[in-house]
């Protein structure tokens, strides 16, 4: 069955066929959970939280974009909520005033962005943003969503989004680019 | 400008996001210092960009677990949707119940009257 096949048979209520576009997706969907969460453990509740919507929701899926397209959106706004609660369940504030640990002892700047290394340190300096903005910067950078669409998932404005996009990128600059060296060296 | 304001710019000019000033853009095309400051933006955004297919692993044992999640939220869904159609089929019972009662009394109120009517008359 391809993909359409299925979409139509999991909104006719058929499990099986749900299952499956479940089985197709789920490493994709696993990986979004876990940049937007930046650990392990919130990223299997967002990620099980994510299929439940999707499976409560099959019926209004148009079918205009791709299914993991569309569960890429879902699984931010269960990312979302799931941050919401652990802000509420925590003193620890995980928000923009907080500014995340400097892992600059251990980034040191790379010669090749692309090597695996460079991947590594990126992955390891967005799971140190604040969830606010690390959303935001994965949503759009690595996810390619647009930012009505990002907007609409984490429930602020356009404007918002763009804002937390930037402060996003300019801390993750700051920390895998030591401006001090490369600098001067231009 | 000053290289401190456009750097400011930078994180929404690298990738056209945002309406960019025609003066910072003047400055950029002159200013070695800012030319390098975007190039590392447009370095991270191309990193960014990989990560995209660079997969975590899921724990072992999730999906399972996902799949019977939902085998237990649709049971839940199903067992609701009787629970509730029962709750109709009751509320159907009583409401025709107390319409048939209603109109028993009407007639027997309308008969009672009759009555009453024919012993004055």
């Amino acid at each position: 069955m391809d993909e359409a096949e299925l979409i139509s048979a999991a909104k006719a209520g058929d499990r099986r066929a749900f299952d499956e576009l479940v089985r197709r997706t789920f490493v994709d969907t696993f990986t979004l959970a876990r940049r937007l969460t930046g650990n392990e453990e919130d990223a299997r509740d967002v990620v099980q939280d994510a299929y439940l919507r999707a499976w409560r929701g099959i019926g209004k899926f148009r079918g205009e974009a791709q299914f993991s397209t569309w569960m890429y959106r879902i699984t931010a706004n269960a990312a979302a909520t799931n941050v919401r609660r652990r802000r509420r369940q925590q003193a620890d504030p995980f928000f923009d005033d907080l500014e995340p640990a400097d892992p600059r002892a251990d980034l040191q700047p790379a010669a090749q962005a692309e090597s695996a290394e460079a991947l590594e340190r990126i992955a390891a300096a967005l799971d140190e943003l604040p969830p606010k903005l690390r959303s935001v910067v994965v949503l759009k950078d690595v996810y390619d969503l647009s930012h009505e669409a990002i907007a609409d998932e984490l429930g602020i404005t356009v404007a918002a989004a763009k804002v937390r996009l930037h402060r996003g990128r300019r801390k993750l600059r700051d920390v895998l680019y030591d401006e001090g060296a490369e600098a001067h060296a231009v | 400008m000053l290289c401190e304001e456009v750097t400011a710019l930078l994180p929404g000019m690298v990738d056209g996001d945002v309406d960019v000033d025609p003066e910072a853009m003047r400055h950029v095309e002159t200013c070695l210092r800012c030319q390098a400051e975007l190039a590392r933006y447009r370095r991270l955004l191309r990193t960014l960009a990989l990560l995209r297919t660079r997969y975590a692993e899921p724990t072992p044992g999730l999906l399972g677990e996902t799949l019977a999640a939902l085998t237990d939220a649709a049971e839940e869904g199903a067992r609701r949707t009787l629970l509730s159609g029962r709750r109709l089929a009751y509320a159907g019972a009583i409401g025709g119940t107390a319409v048939a009662a209603g109109a028993t009394a009407a007639l027997l109120i309308a008969r009672s009257r009759r009555r009453s009517l024919r012993l004055a008359g």
